[in-house]
Order: C-alpha cells, then sequence, then structure tokens
C-alpha cells in the first residue's frame, strides 16, 4: 500500500510538471479546452433556461389557458377559481382575468359587454392598445371596443346611456377609452367585474377567465387532465395556436443551441487532439526514453491520459466560470433577467471536458506508444 | 557462464541495409568492453540490441541467462528494465523534471520510487546539492553524471553507453571516465562506444567494429 502510494505520487509528479513546467504549449492547450467549456456550459444552460425564459416572453401574447364552465352549468363560481390556481401550482401564473358576459344596450341596439379585473387584462393581454384609459373601477366607466365606438361615434370623455335589455335599468356610463386588439374584442364593450355583477344581479359569477401561465403544452395538457379528474365544473381549455406556436418556436431555438454545441465539441476535440498530436511529436524523443528506461506502452498511454485528464479538468472549470458568466450576461441582455447557477451543469460540463480531451488524446496516444526507444540512442 | 553472449548476429533495417553481420561476442561478468569504430560501422545498431531495444533480425544473443529470441516485445522491456542501464551520448534527461525526479522516473518504472535512494545515487556522482535542478540549469558534464546515476539506481547488470563523452570537454570526460572506472572496479560489468582512444584504452577491452563487422583489437 504505502509503495504504491510512493508510485502514484510519482506518477503525479510527472503529470503535474508534464504541464507545469512546459507552459506554454499546454497553456495553449488549456485554453482550448476552457474555450470549448466555456461555449458547452453557456450553452447548456442556455438550453435549459430558454423554454423558461422565452415561455416568459411568449405570455406578451395573450392567454394560454381558457377556464370554462362545464358539466351543464354556463357559469363558474369565482371562488373556485382559488383551487384551480393552486393546482396550477409550480407554474408562474402571469395573470388570470375573469369576465362575466353579458347582453346590455346602447341605443337601443344589443351589445356584448363583459365585466372584468383590468388590473389582470393589463397582465393576461398587454398587447391591447388603449386610446384614453382603462376603467378605474370606482366611477361608472366603460371601455368600448374600436368597432363600437366606430358605430357609435363616440371619442374618450363622452358619456353613453348602458341599459338593461328589458329596460329594467339604464345608467349613464364614461367611455374611459377605445381598445383596439385586431380580435373580436372590438366588437365588446368592457366595465368592471364588479358593477357588471350589481347590475344583473350575478354576485361571484363569471362566464369565464381567461389565464397567462408560464408552461408547456405538454403540461396544460397534463393540467387539463388533472382537472377533468378533480374539478369537473370547470373545464380548462389550452389556446391550441398559441401553445403549439410557442412549441415550435422553443423547438427550434434549443435545436439551433443543440447543434451548435455539439459542432463545439467537435471543434474543441479536434482542436485539443491536433495540440495532443503536436505535444506527441514534440516529445518523441522523451517518451522513447522513458521507453528505454523501462516504460511499457501502458504506461506512457497513462501518463498522457493523465496530462489531459487533467487539462480537462482545469479547462473545464476555467471554461464553466466563464461559461456561467457568459450565460448570466446572456440571461441579464436577451431576457432581463440573472439565470441561476446549476450545479448538475456545471459538474456536467466538467466531466464533459474531461471526456472530450481524453477522447481527443486516444489517437495521440496511439501515435506515442508506437515510438521506438531505439531513436534515444540515435539521438533523433 | 557469460553475462553476454552473441552469436552470428545480424541486423538488417527493412530488409536492406544491413548494419551488422556474422557478429560474435562474448561478455563476463565484471568485464569493461571498449566498441571502436568509424562512424556508420553499427556500433549504435549494435548498442541497441544488447540493450534490448530492438530485436536483431539472425543470430542468437543470450543476455543473463535469457535468449533474446525467445522473448516477445513486453518481455524485452522488461528485461531492459530489469538488466540493463542506459547512458547516451546526448544526456537525455526529462527536461520538465529536477535531477532527482529523473532518476525516481527509472525507480517509478522499474518497481517503487524511493527518493533517498535517488538522493544516495546523486551524491555518490558528487551531485547532492543540484537534486532539484531542472536538466537546463545543470552544465552537460552535471548532466551526464545524472544519467549515470540514473543507469546505476535499478542495480542493471549491464551498464551501455554510447559515446558518454562525445559532447563533454576534457575535464568532464575526466570526471565521467573516473566514475566509469570506479564502477567497473566495483564489479559492475560495462559496454562503452566510443571513437576516442584515450576513452577506449580506459577499458579492459576493446573490439573493433567496421562496415557491420566485429574483429578484437
Ligand atoms: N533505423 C534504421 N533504419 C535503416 N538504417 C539504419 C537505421 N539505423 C541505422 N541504420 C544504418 O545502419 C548503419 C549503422 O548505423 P549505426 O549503428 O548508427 O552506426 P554508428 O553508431 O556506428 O555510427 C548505418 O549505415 C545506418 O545508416
Ligand atoms: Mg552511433
Amino acid at each position: 500500500m504505502l509503495m504504491n502510494l510512493q508510485r502514484i505520487k510519482m506518477y503525479l509528479t510527472m503529470v503535474t510538471n508534464a504541464l507545469l513546467r512546459r507552459k506554454l504549449r499546454m497553456f495553449i492547450a488549456l485554453l482550448a479546452v476552457a474555450i470549448g467549456a466555456t461555449i458547452i456550459s453557456g450553452m447548456i444552460t442556455v438550453y435549459k433556461e430558454v423554454p423558461e425564459q422565452m415561455g416568459r416572453e411568449f405570455r406578451a401574447y395573450g392567454a394560454n389557458l381558457l377556464l370554462l364552465p362545464a358539466g351543464g352549468s354556463t357559469t363558474i363560481q369565482e371562488e373556485k377559481l382559488q383551487s384551480v390556481y393552486q393546482k396550477l401550482q409550480g407554474h408562474e401564473i402571469v395573470g388570470s382575468a375573469p369576465f362575466l358576459y353579458e347582453r346590455l344596450k346602447i341605443n337601443e341596439s344589443p351589445i356584448l359587454v363583459g365585466g372584468t379585473d383590468f388590473d389582470m387584462v393589463k397582465k393576461v393581454s398587454p398587447y391591447w392598445q388603449i386610446n384614453g384609459a382603462m376603467p378605474s373601477g370606482s366611477g361608472k366607466e366603460l371601455l368600448l371596443g374600436y368597432e363600437l365606438a366606430e358605430k357609435f361615434q363616440v371619442k374618450p370623455g363622452e358619456r353613453i346611456i348602458l341599459a338593461l335589455g328589458d329596460g329594467s335599468w339604464e345608467s349613464p356610463f364614461t367611455v374611459s377609452g377605445i381598445v383596439r386588439t385586431g380580435g373580436k374584442e372590438e366588437q365588446f364593450a368592457y366595465m368592471d367585474l364588479k358593477q357588471m355583477q350589481e347590475i344583473v344581479s350575478k354576485p361571484g359569477v363569471i362566464s369565464m377567465a381567461q389565464v397567462s401561465v408560464v408552461a408547456s403544452a405538454a403540461e396544460l395538457d397534463a393540467f387539463t387532465r388533472q382537472m377533468a379528474a378533480e374539478e369537473p365544473s370547470i373545464h380548462p381549455q389550452t389556446v391550441k395556436q398559441i401553445a403549439s406556436s410557442e412549441q415550435t418556436v422553443l423547438g427550434k431555438l434549443q435545436a439551433l443551441v443543440l447543434l451548435v454545441t455539439v459542432v463545439v465539441l467537435l471543434l474543441t476535440l479536434v482542436c485539443v487532439g491536433t495540440t495532443m498530436t503536436e505535444v506527441v511529436s514534440e516529445r518523441r524523443r522523451e517518451i522513447g526514453l522513458k521507453k528505454a528506461l523501462g516504460a511499457d506502452n501502458r504506461n506512457i498511454a497513462a501518463e498522457f491520459f493523465g496530462e489531459s485528464c487533467m487539462l480537462g479538468l482545469l479547462g473545464g472549470i476555467l471554461g464553466t466560470v466563464c461559461g456561467y458568466l457568459f450565460a448570466q450576461a446572456v440571461g441579464t441582455n436577451v431576457f432581463g433577467r440573472s439565470l441561476q447557477v446549476s450545479v448538475p451543469i456545471a459538474v456536467m460540463s466538467v466531466v464533459l471536458s474531461i471526456a472530450v480531451t481524453a477522447i481527443a488524446t486516444m489517437l495521440p496516444v496511439r501515435t506515442a506508444v508506437k515510438v521506438e526507444p531505439a531513436i534515444v540512442m540515435r539521438g533523433e | 557462464m557469460s553475462l553476454l553472449k552473441l552469436t552470428d548476429v545480424a541486423m538488417v533495417y527493412g530488409g536492406r541495409v544491413t548494419a551488422l553481420e556474422h557478429v560474435n561476442l562474448t561478455v563476463e561478468k565484471g568485464d569493461w568492453l571498449a566498441i571502436m569504430g568509424p562512424s556508420g560501422s553499427g556500433k549504435t545498431t549494435l548498442m541497441n540490441i544488447i540493450g534490448c531495444m530492438d530485436k536483431h533480425t539472425a543470430g542468437q544473443v543470450v543476455l543473463d541467462g535469457i535468449d533474446l529470441n525467445e522473448v516477445t516485445k513486453n518481455e524485452l522491456t522488461q528485461i531492459r528494465r530489469d538488466k540493463i542501464g542506459m547512458v547516451f551520448q546526448q544526456f537525455h534527461l526529462i527536461p520538465y523534471l529536477t535531477a532527482v525526479e529523473n532518476l525516481m522516473v527509472a525507480q517509478y518504472y522499474h518497481s517503487i520510487p524511493d527518493r533517498k535512494e535517488a538522493m544516495a545515487a546523486l551524491e555518490r556522482v558528487g551531485l547532492a546539492d543540484r537534486a532539484d535542478h531542472l536538466p537546463s540549469e545543470l552544465s552537460g558534464g552535471e548532466q551526464q553524471r545524472v544519467c549515470i546515476a540514473r543507469a546505476l539506481i535499478n542495480y542493471p547488470v549491464l551498464i551501455l553507453a554510447d559515446e558518454p563523452t562525445g559532447n563533454l570537454d576534457e575535464k568532464n570526460e575526466k570526471l565521467v571516465m573516473d566514475l566509469f572506472r570506479e564502477l567497473n572496479r566495483e564489479g559492475h560489468t560495462i559496454i562503452t562506444v566510443t571513437h576516442s582512444d584515450k576513452v577506449g584504452q580506459a577499458a579492459k577491452r576493446i573490439v573493433i567494429i567496421e562496415h557491420g563487422h566485429l574483429r578484437d583489437a
């Protein structure tokens, strides 16, 4: 045991000094490994973070989940929404806008009015363009769809009379703003949910809710199945168009990142391989000498692999640190938020660096073990 | 039994270049043989064969009771490791290891590195104070003495030295030759290759090699 320890110590002395005392060449090799590891760890971090980050970005394009009444009912009790949110826990809910739709009248013509929570609408549908302002919720204010505003020729700040269909109630409302969305919302009017529930005497009731949640299409599908089993009165429906186009874009982005990673891995392999080949040819004399001193092929191979693994380890650690900084830069500049340190990714990129350098050393080692000891005598 | 016996040995490189032919040579334990001859006559080739670095193409080589015709390449490495100590004209130290580490490498390939013993070997060639210097920090003579210490470190039965003083000045040549004399006096068997008469005369016996043929002086 003690004897083996002496041997291991000598082996490490040889391997580390081959690196430390041959600075320039090894520095170049180290740099190659470090750059590879930087890009790989950075890319893997981005690869892992892209869906999460992009998912958040995509939420600007509107709700990806609708909560609709089910089981014969045409409405949902507001208080039930809480349990739905609980089932979504683990996924960030960007916003959830409730809507209660009713038919009312302006100037004797029937229109569809939605009562909603405007703070939530801002979060769920940030793309709504408002000329004027959203209703504040305190006064009697109305947000008019662009088509309705055209039809009734009203501008923000003007007042119109809103009435129930049977004429049992009517009241003047101020048009706080006009909304353009490029969609069917332009045909509707919107007011505060509480006011709406009062007018139509349906307290605590909504027709549906639009939810914007950071989750993939697959996760939403899983959620839908869970809801069907546990909460049959509410039917969640994924907005297929949004979810699937998100998925497509993400898939392409990830494929791109993966491709770059593979290419960089190959480049690192080639680069380290070339350097190690040069190292071997530079050290033919040394290899011959070692063989003349009694080294067998296993000794020679073990020493070169030892050197390359050491390189892989050092370069890997260096590169992983740089890669993390690189990913941080991408995170803050592209997604506007910092990314988390991922221990598994760090370990993986160091291990990958070691593996790549070891693989890159295989061919040079084959050359190295072929060196004949006789060359030392010849003074080649 | 002789330590080394070559019988009708030939060496043909690549099936074309005949470097040695009909070589017969016997070396006894405790002997000191000098091989002399002009450049290109086959001296190094012969040393490589005796040193188990290369395999002869015909004839028989018996080293310390082992017929080299009967061994595999791996076994040849092992025999070289166990039985031969080598000194080269161009010193050949590992550049990134210190003097004492260079000795310990030879111990490492042989068995177990032992710093104390390596230090003792350096002491014996008068270089204990240079133990932690890199080869580039040593003079040619000092480097060659480190090589001699290394050649001795694993107690070889035969020391081979190919032009050991070829790259040394007179003063260092004397130092190195004194070392060889001392070693031989202690009972070490030595074969030196040289084309210096002075170095040759130090040996107990001289053989001449010409165009791959060996003859007594
Ligand atoms: N590896 C080799 N391949 C082919 N020819 C060689 C090789 N090594 C030596 N020779 C030839 O063998 C002959 C003897 O060479 P060598 O033993 O080096 O001579 P010396 O050491 O006496 O100068 C020379 O003609 C040389 O060119
Ligand atoms: Mg020669």
